[in-house]
């Protein structure tokens, strides 16, 4: 190759490089493994971590312990759709944007609306981004966002807001939910967006009617997060007046992994398409007059728009979404709905029980789903430590994310928790 | 492929004048480049436009283009037909594929521009 | 019974097509604990169910092995896409990132069950650190292009500290959409700088669009046609005295591992592309990740939490002191960390200064075997890739890129990115990567060859391929004229 080349060494290819750019040393790394070792080294590293499967765990905030069924693993173990690049050739990609266009479909079933995009990173950014085309769709720039909501979605926003695009006011929640005469008292005309989650980051339920009617009369859209899960029990948001639906999409089949990849559900209405940050599928035929699926509405785009773009993202979590449909396919409406309702039966039979032990007391009034926040009665970080050595991972402390929170711990629990492992972790807290 | 009655500006942008309004649309030469026109945004009518500026956008499947206007004045009509019938612009560019009206405020600015021959020697300097 | 004329098409089956009102696959659990009525907890806010596909485990299986069927990845053959490292994937790296003392781990653990997930984005963030010749490295961005804006929000960071409002990033004409996108998002003005007649930055043009109000120049080096930029020492010193910062992107990192760094070269920033030089699968779009590594002066900005190692040995996180705030939720993408880390212990110190060399090996070999017939608008040494023109093609036959892209589908070969670089004509931007074969690389170059000769024949051939693909070119312009997004179900059903 280096004679066809024309050149005598390798090194001669490198010539072009500046000689004090140049890289005198061997890079210090370690020296390759053969698999062998890797293995025994990655097994030796993953020991050190207690897993779900180690500890019974109450952790959400975002980010959950749910059942995926064998057959999603299956599907995203196929090279032809986990290494493929990005379906710019549709004639050879239509199992990856036909995968895509039945998420999309998927996610205007569970959010009510009538767009959804090909997925963003995660719930947080998709929220972000959210703000952002509100701004486009109302050419205002001021957001108003409920401090209800995980507070590192509002970090988020906070951080894409940071260079100029976006002035973002928080409006202090109350009893575990948005304050809805104090939301509807900051919007005015200059607001492009109001912002909540439903459930909010405390695992409550808001009624986003109020808070529609409060951000429509003076024009502004309303922006939803939800829980997909939830979703196959909930009203839709776009039936309650939800302008754009984001979620967090992990719960639909994608494994925690330590909080990434996630997956960046976004569902908005169709007149506002072309506002819509990142990519979408859509359905088309060919010469012969087959069915086939393209990427579509790409002038949005960064790599054809540039600095005018609706977005600067480049990609999908398009590996993500497959999992959701999937897994949205493998449960069905009915397997939802019962996922749904049996989380909903044991974070409500839990939370009586730690009510009931006289360690936790009720400070919120308003409904839940299948999260709930307590008050600890005593030390939040003493507790957790203590059932951490009993093999419990013992919910979220809030007071670390917000001191005015300090003493409010949130459990999340899902279908995957039993009956004795909830009566078990309730003895040892009644043991406290 | 390029009527002698219309002017023309580097923009590739086509003028037709009655009294003092203004019909504009792209050329033919503007609507080949593009291909299959797809989406076309316009202002509404009311709005006021200033020589130099962009006033609208037109897409193809993979490209988008400003629409710069070389006069100023009031939009007094828009080509409601580009809403579903955006290809329009590539079948009958100087007709039915016309983008705006504008009631012109400085109807000197048309004087600026080329005619039918300037501009075609102006796409053959251009090649 | 389905007759013989049911059998689901290849393509345009839809899972909703599929299966039978009763039909099921996962059952929820039993309910071990008394249920709960939903309308006292949810209210109104009960819904109908959500039309969503009722189908069989079977029926699944069938529906994306058939799907799959109709999808071209890097195991199904050369996927030479410049710009995107289509590199294999080792299987590894896949095993690895499923292990459950990975997958099943909660981002809000306490540290002390975690430490072994905290000690690889650990050994991470060093071996990165070591390759770009930066220090500070987050692991957070999702992607490329969200590494970008992490790394400009810190350089604006920076210049806001200073008291120094700059209000403008220079951007090479030859850039990715995404930097001057990420500009914009910035709240910069992208200002265009264009490149010289070696394929370089104009270093003159650059050095009069230099001023007090430039915060950045953003620059890809090997560029986007393939080149190392001969000036790039001259260009990061220029960028500097004008006090900007010089930030990378990293898209083409793959032709120098182990050869030069860009904290070398004078960059002060740059994103990594972990599915791009690290070998995670690019899983038909994402998920990615986009470490950014950055010098100690912009290392407090950087959005955080990092992972440190305490002097007890143990691994925490923390925040940068002057942090820009996070960028998603949790810690990054973990799940691609794992499978790059797996990488770089697999290939090691030495292992990856091959990569370098092979990468650039391959491309300039192949580069000799086409630049006769394909016109190379650039031709000297390349890096790991290299932009042919189809321009004689068009100009002679009336052969676009296109055609020709469409063409090579059915050799079996996936096209290299065309139109892009934008200031290259009827541009094809090839990337064989170093894990391709002699043979497949020769194969691929007679492929090329011999496509330019039915150009010449036949140009219709090309003008209506592909054949032989699951479906044939798509009307894209219907798809947007007459928008179809979402299946819904139809009224009656």
């Amino acid at each position: 190759m280096l004679e066809r080349i024309g050149v005598r060494s390798i090194d001669d290819l490198f010539a072009v490089v500046p000689e004090v750019a140049r890289l005198a040393r061997p890079l210090a790394l370690p020296a390759g493994q053969s698999e062998v070792e890797l293995a025994e080294h990655l097994l030796s590293i993953a020991a050190r971590n207690t897993g779900a499967g180690a500890a019974v765990s109450f952790l959400g905030g975002g980010c959950y312990d749910h059942y995926i069924p064998a057959i999603v693993d299956a599907v995203l173990s196929k090279p032809a759709f986990f290494t493929a690049y990005t379906p710019y050739q549709p004639e050879v990609s239509q199992g990856t944007l036909q995968a895509i266009y039945e998420y999309q479909s998927m996610v205007c079933q569970l959010t009510g609306m009538e767009v959804s995009n090909a997925s963003m990173y995660d719930g947080a950014t998709a929220f972000a981004e959210a703000a952002l085309m509100a701004a486009r769709v109302t050419k205002r720039r001021e957001v108003v966002v409920s401090a209800a909501v995980h507070p590192e979605w509002r970090e988020t926003l906070a951080t894409y807001a940071s260079a100029g695009a976006l002035e973002v006011r928080v409006v202090p929640a109350s009893g575990g939910v948005s304050d809805v005469a104090a939301l509807t008292d900051a919007v005015s005309r200059r607001t492009a967006a109001v912002l909540v989650a439903s459930p909010t980051f405390y695992g409550t339920i808001e009624d986003i009617p109020a808070i529609a009617s409060g951000a429509h009369t003076q024009g502004a859209l309303l922006v939803v997060g939800g829980n997909p899960v939830l979703l196959g029990v909930m009203q839709p948001p776009g039936e309650l007046g939800a302008d754009i639906v984001v979620a967090e999409g992990q719960p639909l089949g994608n494994p925690m992994s330590f909080g990434g990849p996630g997956l960046g559900m976004f569902a908005c209405r169709q007149d506002h398409v072309r506002q819509m940050p990142g990519r979408v599928v859509g359905k088309t035929t060919d010469v012969d007059g087959k069915i086939g699926f393209v990427l579509t509405f790409s002038t949005r785009e960064q790599h054809i728009r540039r600095e005018k773009a609706t977005s600067n993202i480049c990609s999908n979590h398009a590996l993500n979404a497959l999992a959701a449909g999937v897994y949205l396919s493998a449960v069905g409406a009915h397997g939802l709905a019962g996922i749904a309702e049996a989380c909903i039966a044991k974070a409500h039979h839990l939370e009586a029980a730690l009510v009931g032990t006289g360690r936790f007391e009720r400070v919120f009034d308003a409904p839940f789903g299948y999260e709930f926040t307590l008050r600890f009665r005593g030390e939040v970080r003493a507790m957790q430590e203590h059932l951490l050595g009993r093999g419990f991972l013992a919910g979220l402390d809030l007071g670390a994310f917000d001191t005015t929170d300090a003493g409010l711990v949130c459990f999340a629990v899902t279908e995957k928790r039993t009956r004795a492992q909830l009566d078990s972790f309730v003895q040892e807290v009644a043991q406290l | 492929m390029y009527p002698k009655e219309l002017k023309y500006d580097r923009e590739h942008e086509w003028i037709r004048t009655e009294g003092d309004v203004a019909t504009m649309g792209i050329s033919h030469f503007a609507q080949d480049q593009l291909g299959e026109v797809v989406y076309v945004d316009l202002p509404s009518a009311g709005d006021s436009i200033t020589a130099g500026d962009a006033f609208g956008e037109v897409e193809s499947v993979k490209s988008v283009s400003e629409l710069f206007t070389p006069v100023s004045g009031e939009v007094v009509e828009v080509n409601e037909i580009l809403a579903d019938a955006p290809e329009t612009v590539n079948e009958d560019p100087y007709g039915d594929g016309w983008m705006i009206k504008v009631r012109l405020s400085n109807p000197a600015e048309v004087d600026e521009l080329m005619d039918a021959d300037g501009y075609q020697a102006f796409l053959a300097e251009e090649a | 019974m389905t007759s013989p004329s049911e059998q689901p098409a290849l393509t345009g089956t839809l899972i909703f097509d599929l299966g039978s009102d009763d039909s099921r696959c996962v059952e929820p659990p039993v309910l071990d604990v008394p249920p709960i009525p939903l309308d006292e907890v949810l209210g109104a806010s009960r819904r109908s169910a959500p039309a969503l596909p009722h189908v069989t485990e079977v029926d699944i299986a069938r529906h994306y092995e058939r799907l799959a069927s109709t999808n071209f990845g890097v195991d199904s053959g050369f996927y030479p896409l410049g710009s995107c490292t289509m590199k294999y994937n080792p299987k590894i790296n896949e095993w690895a990132c499923r292990l459950p003392g990975f997958a099943d781990l909660h981002p809000y653990q306490p540290a002390s069950t975690v430490q072994g997930a905290l000690e690889l984005m650990w050994g991470l963030q060093e071996a990165l650190a070591e390759v770009s010749g930066l220090p500070a490295v987050t692991l957070q961005p999702a992607a490329g292009a969200h590494g970008e804006l992490a790394g400009l929000l810190a350089i604006r960071a920076y210049h806001t500290d200073r008291g120094d409002a700059r209000t403008r990033v220079l951007v090479p004409d030859s850039a990715h959409g995404t930097n001057p996108a990420t500009v914009a998002m910035c709240g910069y003005e992208a200002v265009q700088v264009p490149s010289d007649e070696r394929g370089g930055v104009d270093l003159g043009a650059l050095r009069r669009l230099l001023g007090t109000d430039v915060a950045a120049i953003m620059l890809t080096n090997p560029n986007t046609l393939g080149l190392f930029d001969e000036n790039i020492l001259a260009i990061t010193a220029a960028a500097h005295e004008a006090g900007a910062l010089a930030y990378c992107d990293g898209a083409n990192l793959n032709a120098i591992l182990g050869k030069t760094r860009p904290g070398d070269m004078g960059f002060d920033a740059l994103h990594i592309n972990l599915h791009k030089t690290f070998s995670t699968p690019h899983g038909g779009g994402g998920p990615g990740a986009g470490p950014v590594a950055v010098t100690d002066t912009l290392a407090p900005y950087l959005p955080g939490p990092l992972v440190a190692r305490d002097t007890d040995g143990r691994f925490s996180l923390a925040d940068p002191a002057r942090s820009i705030g996070r960028m998603r939720s949790f810690l990054g993408n973990f799940g691609v960390l794992v499978r790059a880390y797996t990488y770089i212990r697999a290939t090691g110190a030495d292992g990856l200064t091959d990569v370098a060399e092979q990468a650039v090996l391959s491309a300039n070999y192949l580069k000799v075997l086409l630049h006769e017939a394909w016109p190379l608008p650039y031709d000297r040494t390349c890096m790991h890739e290299f932009v042919l023109s189809g321009s004689r093609l068009r100009k002679e036959h009336g052969v676009r890129t296109l055609d020709v892209a469409k063409r090579l589908l059915d050799y079996g070969i996936h096209p290299p990115t065309v139109y892009f670089p934008l200031i290259v004509d009827e541009a094809l931007m090839i990337e064989p990567t170093e894990t391709e074969s002699k043979a497949t690389l020769d194969r691929f170059a007679a492929v090329l060859l011999r496509i330019a000769e039915e150009a010449a024949e036949d140009p219709g051939l090309l003008q209506a391929a592909p054949y032989t693909t699951p479906v044939r070119r798509l009307d894209e312009a219907a798809a947007i004229k007459q928008p179809d997004l979402a299946w819904r179900p139809s009224p009656d059903s």
